[in-house]
């Protein structure tokens, strides 16, 4: 082989193995993505009958009750116009308080209650979870929920710490 | 008074920067020697500035100043000293200080130990180190400020979030960003060498010590913030690809590729542009992991409207560092040269495939992390990307680069024989399927033969480890026998760094391998009294009192551990709730051992009718949980001793300036190089 044909190959070599990772990385990332919708959304149908997403909103006030063996759950995400039912079975995270923003992650069963496998309330008392955050703004910006619910809020984002005042009403303690 | 002598020293430091920035240029463009001269004493002077700046902030908080706006945000008169001062990193101004000051000590080190380099080069590399440190300091004077005054000042300050309130805040953000900035200096030295168009095998070599130092501690700060997250968070995982976590997994990746391609520039003289444009990769990655942590796009995109002026202050700053040093390099580059070539199967070829998967590895932790932010920014929905994808990218990238990471040392430069190869790994080879197929069977444990997985990952952590040692007896026997005890004497620190690095891989794939594949997980609920099997171990709820600690009251639980009936250890997880935010952390309790660890974390009171104390619990234990740590203390070893190698401190400059050294001595050199 010459060397300019060995530079050929070396050059084609590298560019298929490029595209083989290219087209893995990508194709990972299509079968892994997950989608986030508020309650109303899921309320009015528009999340996925199958298949893992998530939902974020607030914790109901009163709405959370264990189970006997202790570690079932079953509590209610609310965006202030819409709610969903939620159970879990494990340990919740040291954030997981009623009233307080909350995403969870998992599948809706067909009795329309969502199973999650994942509850995540992280960090810190006055973070909320971005995701929960927009839920809540979603809503307010449309009170009759399912019309606002499109995805497509209008409005510039506001900043977390407003999406908390104006879930107020609902918080358990004043700071 | 104190908080303003800090502030002063900041902006006398900006004028500082602003000299080393500039006259060192001038004069290495027009050969004016005043100006390069500048360079070292302005070096000096911005490291004792920010000394003093940084000084006065952590004197700000061991005194509990509260009219100071970021401490009475991050600290509080309740918090233990240490926390105090720790709380200096504790939120977005202090880290940037911390940076600041990190950033000026490598100057300050680039400065003492870059004698034996030409006046010029010196002189552009600080400047360029000087650039970075105006950029940091305008930012801090203009838009976060730390020093900010809070008038009236705050009673008792909202405290440190408790989660911050660990050892592991002590440690690991200094040692994280040691390493993200010490990258800096890889950058300088090749922003200097596209400047001045002398970027040869002499470059390499004066960068490869930096980098390695910089590698090593990004791999102890990675490694530290794991551990922190693996007893703190009571999840008993330790690495989530977290958004975080990939920041600085990131700049890892791509330095790992730096130091390999380094090797090659050194000792070939090739892959210079390659070189060049990783070292500007792999510090672009560090500072746009600094500020995806620190501005919080993070945790909220929306941070961004909070205050406009700071996001797009850092915009502009990346744009100027990544576009700039990219426009620079496609200006510059082709006149760098290429070197020698090489043929299709050899060191150079194998060590060019380690930096492809690496460079694709860190684009795809890069598109993961980032594509969720960008769809969030542009309002197409939200998304979140999580371990799935990484796994199944990691996992089909890694498996051959792991394998190839086994034959490079043993192949020639140049030109290597696949028969050669073959005979020389075979025995590596035949041992690390043994282990494979053998080990799964030694398991406890009903699951003991363990997936395809732990199959894969077992095979490949023996064949690192096989490989190396049969590299290791090869070099050491190789010719004359019985000459190995003169032999081993005789290697360089660079050649022992690699093989524990490369040791240090097989041993954090063990460790992973056997971690995740042979885990055993309760999450239950636990009467006082009531016992729990896990793996082989009974774990006995005993009981639970309350504890005081200085700013939490907690909830302690006593569980005592047993094997077979004898006593093996008693855990004493803790849940604390810190007074002043009024927030729960539950503070697992882990018994490390070489084999197992055993890990116990409360969750919470379940209240029942017949009035019993009963709590949920994780009860855990863990094989192998300590080998992923000592695998990544083995890495930072390795860089450690490559970093310390005798070759970088020699003088050479003299000779080699004279005579072009990228051919010549690397024939000698290419048997025994690294």
């Amino acid at each position: 082989m010459t060397p300019r044909k060995r530079r050929a190959w070396a050059i084609a070599g590298g560019l298929a193995l490029l595209a083989m990772a290219t087209a893995l990385v990508l194709n990972a990332l299509q079968s892994n993505l997950v989608f986030f919708f508020s309650p109303s959304q899921v309320v009015a149908n528009e999340a996925p009958r199958s298949g893992s997403f998530r939902v974020g909103g607030l914790v109901e006030q009163g709405s959370v009750r264990r189970e006997p063996d202790g570690v079932t759950l079953r509590f209610i995400v609310t965006d202030t116009a819409h709610t969903v039912p939620v159970t879990y079975q494990g340990l919740l995270p040291d954030l997981f308080r009623e009233g307080k923003g909350v995403v969870v992650a998992g599948k809706l069963d067909a009795d329309g209650v969502f199973r999650a496998t994942q509850v995540l309330a992280k960090h810190d008392e006055n973070y909320m979870p971005p995701e929960a955050a927009d839920a809540l703004k979603r809503a307010r910006n449309a009170p009759s929920g399912v019309d606002g619910a499109d995805g497509k809020a209008g409005g510039t984002p506001g900043s977390a710490a407003n999406n908390l005042a104006a879930a107020g009403p609902l918080r358990p303690e004043a700071r | 008074m104190i908080p303003e002598i800090g502030l002063f020293s900041l902006i006398l430091a900006l004028l500082v920067a602003l000299a080393q920035a500039t006259l060192p240029l001038i004069g290495a463009a027009t050969g004016w020697q005043a100006g390069l001269r500048v360079a070292r004493p302005a070096a000096v002077g911005q490291f004792c500035l920010t000394t003093l700046a940084f000084g006065s902030l952590a004197w700000s908080f061991v005194d509990n100043d509260f009219s100071v706006l970021y401490v009475a945000g991050n600290s509080h008169a309740d918090l233990p000293a240490a926390y105090r001062f720790a709380a200096v990193w504790g939120g977005h101004e202090g880290s940037l200080l911390l940076w600041l000051y990190l950033l000026s000590a490598w100057t300050l080190a680039v400065a003492v130990f870059s004698h034996r380099l030409p006046l010029p080069f010196t002189g552009r590399v600080l400047a360029v180190m000087g650039w970075i440190s105006v950029g940091f300091l305008l930012f801090m004077l203009f838009l976060s400020n730390p020093f900010e005054r809070l008038m009236p000042p705050a009673m008792a300050g909202r405290d440190l979030n408790p989660l911050l309130q660990d050892p592991g805040m002590i440690v690991h953000p200094p040692m994280l960003y040691m390493g993200y900035v010490g990258f800096s200096v890889a950058f300088a030295f090749a922003i200097a060498a596209l400047l001045s168009g002398e970027l040869d095998a002499l470059w390499a070599r004066w960068v490869r010590p930096w980098t390695l130092a910089a590698w090593t501690f990004l791999t102890v700060g990675i490694l530290l913030g794991s551990a922190w997250a693996y007893y703190v968070l009571g999840w008993g995982g330790w690495w989530f690809w977290d958004p975080v976590e990939n920041a600085s997994f990131m700049p890892w990746l791509a330095g790992t590729a730096l130091i390999h391609s380094l090797i090659v520039t050194e000792r070939r003289g090739a892959f210079r542009s390659w070189t060049v444009l990783l070292a500007i990769c792999t510090f672009s990655l560090s500072i746009l992991g600094t500020f995806l942590v620190r501005s919080g796009v993070l945790t909220s995109v929306h941070a961004f409207a909070v205050d406009p002026g700071r996001g797009l202050y850092i915009l502009a700053f990346m744009t100027v560092i990544v576009g700039g040093s990219l426009a620079l390099y496609a200006w510059r580059a082709p006149s760098v040269g290429l070197g020698g070539g090489f043929s299709l199967l050899s060191r150079e070829s194998l060590l060019l495939s380690n930096n492809v998967v690496l460079t694709v590895a860190a684009g795809a932790v890069l598109l993961g992390t980032l594509y969720p932010v960008v769809l969030d920014v542009l309002d197409w929905g939200k998304i979140s990307i999580g371990p799935p994808y990484f796994e199944a990218v990691f996992v089909p990238l890694m498996t051959p680069a792991i394998f190839l990471m086994g034959v490079g040392p043993v192949a020639r430069w140049k030109q290597a024989e696949v028969p050669d190869l073959a005979r020389r790994l075979r025995a590596a080879f035949a041992v690390s399927v043994a282990t494979a197929v053998v080990l799964p069977l030694a398991m406890p444990g009903p699951a003991r033969l363990g997936s395809p997985l732990v199959m894969l990952g077992l095979w490949l952590a023996a064949w690192s480890v096989a490989s190396c040692g049969a590299h290791a007896w090869q070099r050491l026997n190789d010719g004359a026998h019985g000459q190995w005890l003169r032999r081993l004497a005789r290697q360089p620190r660079s050649w022992y760094g690699m093989l524990l690095a490369h040791a240090g891989i097989g041993v954090f794939i063990a460790g992973v391998t056997l971690a995740n594949g042979y885990e055993v997980k309760h999450e239950i609920r636990m009467d006082v009294g009531a016992t729990q099997e896990a793996g082989g171990y009974a774990f006995k709820f005993a009981g639970i009192a309350p504890a005081t600690g200085p700013n939490y009251t907690a909830q302690r639980a006593e569980f005592i551990v047993t094997r077979d009936g004898k006593p093996v250890v008693t855990l004493y997880p803790e849940k604390r709730l810190y007074t002043v935010q009024d927030m729960a952390l539950s503070q697992a309790d882990i018994d490390t051992g070489p084999t197992r660890d055993l890990f116990v974390a409360l969750g919470e009171p379940v209240d029942d009718a017949g009035g019993n104390t009963a709590w949920t619990v994780r009860i855990q234990v863990k094989p192998f949980m300590t080998w992923i740590w000592a695998g990544c203390l083995l890495m930072a070893l390795g860089g450690l001793l490559a970093a310390g190698d005798k070759r970088y401190r020699r003088q050479q400059e003299a000779v080699a300036r004279q005579n072009p050294p990228a051919v010549a001595p690397a024939r000698r050199q290419a048997r025994e190089g690294y």
